[in-house]
């Protein structure tokens, strides 16, 4: 069966699918119950299943993840909320230290299966540490697999992949597009949790880009498609592991690529895939791998983020200068 | 104390603006100074309910209302001295008008055009922290240093310094505020902790952080703890008073829980409604902060009869004055950013600043 619903209400649609076809599945956050979350991505979930698998937590990330591993190893399977990207890091240690190593630690013996949702990215307007992109930071640690949706189908179901999964997961919701529509197609198999999706085919160019930046990079291909350029967009689902076997197919196609992310562009995901690639089709590519990001300073006040944040003429700059050489 | 809600509070005017005693505290001021709270506290709230006004209106992008908070705020924001370092959370508009700062600098930081530059102002006001609890162990690191400096506990009141740190009833649960109770009770620092206590923590309850009154938790950190009427400002004005005197004496810190109630929304983002009943809302509006001293005034007569209108007059003319520059305010230049991510620039930021420019200049010519 096949619905239309914005990304948030697909998630929402996701949770609840989960929590009813397991009764281990606990959701945990601020604000999460009554409220339904800041953004309503758990609006309605704690009148269905009730104040114990829907709670209200504390004002604490460091709890709220820290006792989520302690459910896990108890044989629960918490699905805990970050209100907004920029207050993760009270839970970082946790998250990093604890969460991530838990089953290399034991040697297998014990298993953490916990979701980390997290809203993430800008445009949306928003004050200090609300509008950022924390995703290098938990690729970074080996561990943890780190996903994000950049539509409502993927929304679904990669929801329920992940709590069904017995690893620890950060799973990444971009903020901004949670109000954009999609199909969602409750009934066929989805696309396994960890490849990459080709979500428009070209010959030219590819851009490598995930969650926010997805919708993006569509609208960049169309505008590039005008000038006679055919750009393939490649929506990379997964940031770890990366699934580099279509990356590659893409890019040996094309011979060029660009990666767009949100995140500040140094130490980030696209260095990650610049490496990758030099090692991988250094032979195909006409071009080097370059990267569209945002500045190398902090997320600034949000009356010029529009400049900060990579858009069309960003990436059509860049997709000019790989052209250039 | 017993563990009603409300227990144990400290309350020397009552909200129907009678004058009462309370064997430890009392408010030392004159009505002449009650007139100047009330004056802080009905200034404060129009410019609280001009930020909001103003998000409802597109200008700015959030305001975080504390209407409702005012003698709280006014109160030990009033408590403390010139040369005391003040920490706010992000909620204290009323705290940094006494504290002598332009209104616009907190409506710049909503509107999205600065991030809190108003640090080194010399009311001495610490920028807002958007991040809960965190500020908490910044205001305990300052109080070490005014402790290493020499700066307190010299036996001179007038100079010695100490510092006053803000947060809300949440902000208890997390780490940062737990650690700072923790540093400054072993360090016997300077510092007192002020806790408004608005009731909710945007939907959640004070009882989901705390199961018994927050200000008892001091104890197990070795401080005294005190509960005031956060809706009496005078109250709020000795009992402050007194923990800063202590810890400006030398006798370590202390936490205030300031029971108040946020009569609004958390911010302009959420839906009270969702969470809260109007009853609740109505039962505190009889507890008013401003009301009170209006009606104490008016029954003491030591204020003229015109007092009120001229004051009501004059809180509408900071409104405005507030309004219009904020509407005014320029919007940042992304370019800057690039100056002030470090103290001392690197060739990667300048050579990335530089193709910025050329970037974007690049735009202005077609
Ligand atoms: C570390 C962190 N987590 C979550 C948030 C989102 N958030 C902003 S304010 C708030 C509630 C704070 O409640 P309280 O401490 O009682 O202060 P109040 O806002 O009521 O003044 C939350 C959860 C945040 N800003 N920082």
């Amino acid at each position: 069966m096949a619905e239309t619903l914005t990304l948030g209400k697909a998630l929402n649609a996701g949770l609840r699918k989960a929590l009813e076809s397991d009764p281990k599945v606990i959701l945990a956050g601020e604000d999460i119950g009554k409220l339904g979350g800041v953004f309503r991505i758990t609006e309605g979930l704690q009148a269905t299943f009730g104040e114990d698998r829907v709670i209200d937590s504390p004002l604490a990330e460091s709890g709220i993840v820290g006792t989520a591993i302690g459910m896990a190893m108890r044989g629960y399977r918490p699905v805990v909320e970050i209100q907004f990207d920029g207050f993760v890091f009270p839970a970082y240690d946790q998250i990093v230290t604890q969460l991530a190593k838990i089953h290399h630690r034991t040697r297998g013996q014990l298993k953490v299966p916990v979701v980390v949702r997290i809203p993430y990215g800008g445009g949306i307007g928003a004050v200090e540490h609300h509008s950022e992109s924390p995703e290098a930071y938990f690729a970074h640690t080996t561990g943890l697999k780190v996903v994000t949706c950049a539509n409502a189908n993927d929304a679904y179901w990669m929801i329920q992949q992940v709590i069904a999964s017995d690893d620890p997961y950060i799973f990444l919701e971009p903020k901004r597009r949670y109000h954009d529509r999609g199909e969602v197609d409750t009934e066929s198999e989805p696309l396994t949790l960890h490849a990459a999706r080709v979500a428009r085919e070209g010959s030219d160019l590819t851009l490598l880009c995930y969650g926010p930046m997805v919708k993006t990079c569509l609208q960049v291909a169309d505008a590039a498609a005008e000038e006679g350029r055919s750009l393939e967009v490649v929506d990379l689902r997964t940031l770890s592991p990366i699934d580099m076997a279509t990356v590659v197919t893409s890019v040996h196609r094309t011979s060029r690529a660009v990666v767009v992310h949100e995140a500040q562009v140094s130490y980030g995901i696209g260095a990650e895939l610049a490496a990758r690639l030099s090692e991988q089709c250094f032979y195909d590519m006409e071009a080097p791998v370059l990267r569209v990001g945002g500045y190398d300073v902090p997320y600034p006040p949000s009356r010029v983020e529009e400049e900060y944040l990579p858009d069309l003429d960003r990436i059509l700059d860049a997709v000019d200068r790989s052209f250039a050489y | 104390m017993s563990d009603t809600p409300d227990s144990g509070l400290v309350q020397l005017l009552t909200p129907e603006g009678e004058r009462v005693e309370h064997p430890d505290f009392s408010f030392p001021g004159d009505d002449e100074m009650i007139a100047g709270f009330l004056r802080d506290m009905v200034i404060a709230r129009r410019i609280d309910s001009e930020g909001t006004a103003l998000q409802r209106q597109g200008q700015l992008g959030l305001w975080a209302s504390m209407t409702g908070q005012e003698a709280a705020q006014v109160g030990s924001g009033r408590a403390a001295k010139k040369q005391d370092y003040v920490v706010p959370s992000y909620r204290e508009t009323a705290v940094a008008w006494v504290r002598g700062l332009d209104p616009v600098a907190l409506s710049a930081v909503f509107r999205g055009v600065d991030l809190g530059a108003w640090a080194g102002n010399d009311g001495n006001f610490h920028p807002y922290t958007m991040v809960v609890g965190s500020q908490a162990l910044h205001a305990v690191g300052y109080a070490m240093g005014i402790t290493a400096d020499g700066a307190t506990a010299t036996g001179n009141p007038d100079t010695d310094e100490a510092v006053l740190a803000f947060f809300g009833d949440g902000a208890t649960s997390q780490g940062d505020v737990n650690e700072a109770l923790v540093f400054s009770s072993s360090f016997q620092s300077p510092i007192v902790f002020l806790c408004q206590n608005n009731q909710w923590a945007i939907s959640v309850p004070t009882t989901r952080q705390s199961r018994i009154p927050i200000a008892r938790r001091a104890d197990g950190f070795g401080m005294p703890g005190i509960r005031v009427d956060g809706n009496d400002v005078l109250a709020s004005f000795a009992v402050t008073s007194w923990a800063l005197d202590r810890a400006r004496a030398g006798e370590g810190p202390a936490f205030i829980e300031a029971f108040t109630y946020r009569m609004g929304a958390h911010t302009t983002s959420d839906d009270p409604t969702k969470y809260r009943l109007n009853a609740e809302l109505e039962s505190w509006k009889l507890k008013d902060p401003i009301e009170r001293v209006r009606a104490y005034l008016r029954r003491s007569g030591s204020v003229a009869a015109s007092f009120f209108d001229d004051l009501a007059a004059q809180a509408d003319d900071v409104a405005a004055d507030f309004r219009s520059r904020t509407l005014a305010l320029a919007d940042p230049l992304l370019e800057d950013s690039f100056d002030l991510v470090h103290a001392e620039a690197t060739e990667h930021i300048i050579e990335q600043k530089a193709a910025y420019i050329d970037y974007a200049s690049s735009f202005e010519e077609e």
